[in-house]
């Protein structure tokens, strides 16, 4: 159990910048997960640090051992890591029992009780050792990836979407598996998702990537609060921009004055306000109103879009708020709109610098 | 025997697989030292005809002579293309896509002919029918052994290619003819180019079945000239117009191609092409099939049985065993060779789609289309100038080989690749072994079988050629081929049909690998 930690990583492809200057700690013990969109290096990264590939610049260590830097190579077979893909690519010629015992020392292969450990540690019946890998569904050829990368007892167990290609149903089952196999192991894990939600749920720390880059990174919470720009805010789920102004710790928008978090100073700043925060009430004399233009329902809850009608600057801004399914308001309803808790501030403009600069 | 021309359809791309199962070095320096020897025949073919000049050159083309070989090459492979491909596609249509009782017995029945060598088909030809010879005889003998080259492709082609634009097309209002015409043949058009391509090398490169026919083309007439003067420069000559032919081909091919993308399909599709009632053309249909299949497989069994039953009285007891084991050693080493060379380049084929690669691919196929008799030629050039003592050796016929079937492995051995994805050697590698260790325990165990099914076609491509051999095999060497050609030679038929029955009976799982091979590859 051994910290990982990157420090100025650079990688391409031919051509075209992948990684450029990439920093990040996953501390012993826990897990990280990458969230990016498609292309945005997040694969690159892992490949990295797995030692499939060699980045250009850049370090990568494991506790105090340097696997990768300007003059150090260590080779994948050499890292010790856990590896597992997203198409789980078990070796199609090896039964379970063989796919499982395949890093382990010869002697060891023959070693089956083993083989059962790992098997229910994943979630599965002891019993299927014998099993061919296309006798076995999408979710459970992944558990059995992971039971193979968790065979050697690797320090670090890194995950390259190993969900996605899995159905909804069978994607939280088999992430539920395979969290509760990794915190058995007390693995240092890295994970590898655009999914959202499942990098809120799983990790301990949220790493958000964009166009090679970390923008954010932090506990879930946190970044998910506090995000540090638009792109983070909307990589983690829905979320209201509005401009206000920012005077003595609180901020005034088409949506009132609001308290905020953590904020000094005062000016022109544009706020972030999570659809979950916004409760919808029938009119009021004190809320601010809103017209609902549009409306999603999922069943257990519904997406609604509204229009204020008092925005202060006038201009035309569309909110959304997350609302329990049964009160789903119908479009053309005025409502009146309730923020709960503190909205978060990403970009402040300060009045007095101006006011300084004018004098 | 030319060898087949892959078309090699690319790969699905995917970025650059890492974990040493990219394109080391020496694995580049491994496929280039092969395609180079590939070449090496040609350039050496060329290089000798030009020899005293090229105005020396052109006046042993410009002569009656070639003319006449010129003529009676281009009539037979326009003739024989034709109705190869009228036969290969109209079985194919009927086997596969129309309610013609006892498909599958068909589809055997229409790939079996390759087991029969062509100059064993000949010889049972010419034994039924005396007078079979000139043109005629040279085009039914040849459509009836080739035609399973543009049967095959074709076939497998119209058994898995999707209906839905074949219904599209019948929705858009067109009826089944038109949509057969208009969507159909374009569909069928790369599977039956290739088979064309394949068949028209085929008949350029045939040595044995035309010379039988007295049909002189400039394969049959650079052998006579071999024979008679050893005049390696105006044989040289003629070999290099017959490379200009195969190019030629080759080029008409990529040219009637176009651009049209080739089809590529997943692995099965779900739904079936609804098959054609043929109603009251029933018995019309059994028939012409039936007829084919007598044709084409039911004169050389008649006509192999029968003199076998008569060589207890042939003019010299034939004796099988020594010309048997020699074809068989030769055959495994050759197999064996060949599969190995093509490893390097089959491997950077379908890994990386580097122009290295493709190029690499490009000149192993097309230096191993060229006939037989240009490579052996060449050796036997090469040897005599400047390895003596290598002529007339096992080394420079088993080399030859090794040239001329290397595209057979390579088709197989680099699907075989191809079907084992890189991320396999990541994950043994992040598992903890080596990139070697890697190769050893997880690509090559699963790869082993399609290389095997390469190697196989190598095997049986060796035990039944003739022209190579002829040339090059050390005095007193002789397979079955070479043995079967002396004594129908000698018009004993019956000394010649027991080797004949062991050459048909070597070649016929050539049926089974054809018929259960990779279908996406067309030419194999």
């Amino acid at each position: 159990m051994r910290t990982l930690q990157l420090t100025g990583i650079r990688a391409s492809h031919p051509r075209t910048p992948v990684l450029k200057d990439v920093d990040l700690t996953v501390p012993a013990g826990t897990t990280t997960a990458v969230l990016g969109p498609s292309g945005c290096g997040k694969t690159t990264l892992l490949r990295v640090i797995a030692g499939f590939m060699r980045p250009e610049a850049g370090e990568v260590r494991l506790g105090d051992e340097l696997v990768a830097g300007p003059d150090t190579w260590v080779p994948p077979e050499r890292r010790g890591f856990g590896y597992v893909a997203q198409e789980g690519n078990l070796f199609p010629h090896l039964d379970l029992a063989g796919n499982i015992t395949y890093g382990l020392p010869r002697r060891e292969r023959k070693d089956r009780a083993r083989v059962g450990e790992l098997l229910e540690l994943v979630g599965l019946p002891a019993d299927f050792a014998t099993r061919r890998p296309d006798q076995l569904s999408g979710g459970q050829q992944q558990r059995v990836a992971l039971a193979r990368a968790l065979a050697r007892r690797p320090g670090i167990v890194l995950l390259d979407e190993p969900f996605s290609a899995l159905d909804p149903e069978l994607r939280v089952a088999t992430r539920d598996a395979v969290a509760a196999a990794l915190r058995h192991e007390n693995a240092t894990v890295v994970l590898v998702t655009h999914d959202q939600a499942e990098a809120l749920s799983f990790a301990d720390q949220v790493a958000i990537m964009h166009a090679g880059r970390f923008t954010q990174v932090g506990a879930p919470p946190v970044v998910y609060r506090t995000p540090a720009d638009r792109r983070s805010a909307t990589s983690l789920g829905e979320a209201c921009f509005l401009p206000g102004s920012l005077v003595d710790g609180a901020v005034t928008c088409a949506l009132g004055t609001l308290p905020v978090s953590a904020a000094t100073g005062s000016g022109a700043c544009e706020v972030v306000i999570r659809p979950e925060q916004l409760h919808l009430s029938d009119p009021t004399p004190t809320a601010p109103l809103a017209l609902v233009t549009r409306t999603e329902y999922f069943g257990h809850d519904a997406l609604v879009e509204l229009r204020p009608l008092h925005a202060p600057t006038g201009e035309a801004l569309q909110l959304r708020a997350r609302v329990p399914g049964g009160a789903t308001p119908s479009v053309g309803d005025t409502v009146a709109v309730h923020v709960m808790g503190e909205a978060h501030i990403l970009t402040l403009e300060p009045t007095t610098t101006l006011a300084e600069h004018g004098a | 025997m030319p060898t087949p021309v892959g078309p090699a359809p690319s790969p699905a791309s995917r970025p650059a697989p890492s974990g040493g199962s990219g394109s080391s070095p020496w694995l580049r320096v491994a496929a280039i030292a092969v395609a180079l020897l590939c070449v090496l025949p040609l350039v050496v073919v060329v290089a000798k005809a030009l020899e005293s000049g090229v105005g020396e050159a052109l006046a042993l083309v410009w002569r009656p002579r070639v003319g006449e070989l010129l003529r009676n090459s281009v009539s037979l492979v326009v003739l024989t293309g034709v109705l190869s491909t009228v036969i290969g596609v109209g079985a194919a249509w009927l086997v596969e896509r129309t309610a013609l009782p006892g498909a599958s017995f068909w589809r055997v029945a229409f790939v079996a002919p390759l087991a029969v060598p062509a100059f064993v088909n000949s010889f049972a030809w010419s034994a039924l029918v005396p007078g079979l010879e000139g043109l005629a005889g040279a085009v039914i003998v040849t459509t009836l052994s080739y035609f399973p080259f543009v049967f095959l492709p074709v076939a497998a082609l119209l058994r898995t290619v999707d209906p839905g634009l074949e219904e599209a097309s019948r929705a858009l209002g067109h009826g089944p003819w038109r949509t057969a015409l208009r969507v159909g043949l374009t569909q069928v058009r790369p599977a039956l180019l290739g088979g064309v391509l394949l068949v028209s090398l085929h008949l350029l490169a045939e040595y044995g079945a035309l010379e039988m026919l007295r049909f002189p083309t400039f394969t049959t007439a650079i052998l006579d000239q071999f024979e008679v003067a050893f005049d390696s420069r105006s044989g040289s000559v003629l070999a290099t117009i017959l490379i200009g032919l195969a190019t030629t081909l080759l080029t008409l091919e990529l040219l009637a191609r176009g651009r049209t993308r080739h089809v590529r399909l997943g692995s099965g599709t779900a739904r079936r092409a609804p098959r054609a009632r043929l109603g009251r053309a029933t018995p019309l249909a059994l028939l012409g099939v039936l007829a084919l299949t007598v044709l084409a497989l039911g004169v050389p069994a008649w006509s192999i049985g029968t003199w076998l039953s008569r060589s207890d009285q042939a003019m010299e007891p034939t004796d099988l065993g020594p010309a048997l084991w020699s074809t068989l050693g030769l055959g495994l080493v050759a197999a064996l060779l060949t599969t190995i060379a093509t490893l390097p380049a089959a491997w950077l084929v379908a890994r990386s789609r580097s122009w290295v690669a493709v190029l690499l691919e490009r000149v192993t196929y097309l230096a191993a289309s060229l006939p037989g008799v240009v490579v052996a030629l060449a050796l036997i050039t090469l040897t005599i100038t400047y390895a003596r003592p290598l002529y007339q050796t096992v080394f420079a016929l088993v080399l030859a080989y090794v040239i001329l079937f290397i595209p057979r492995a390579m088709v197989a051995t680099r699907a075989a690749i191809a079907a084992v994805p890189p991320e396999l050697g990541d994950a043994a590698r992040a598992l903890g072994d080596s990139p070697v260790r890697a190769f050893v325990r997880v690509q090559l165990p699963l790869m082993l079988r399609g290389t095997l099914a390469g190697s196989a076609l190598v095997f049986i491509a060796v035990t039944t050629e003739l022209t190579a051999t002829l040339l090059l095999a050390p005095t007193g060497t002789r397979t079955l081929a070479t043995a079967f050609w002396d004594a129908s030679a000698a018009l004993d038929y019956a000394a010649a049909a027991p080797y004949a029955a062991a050459l048909v009976v070597l070649s016929a799982p050539l049926t089974y690998v054809l018929l259960r091979g990779n279908h996406e590859e067309p030419l194999t």
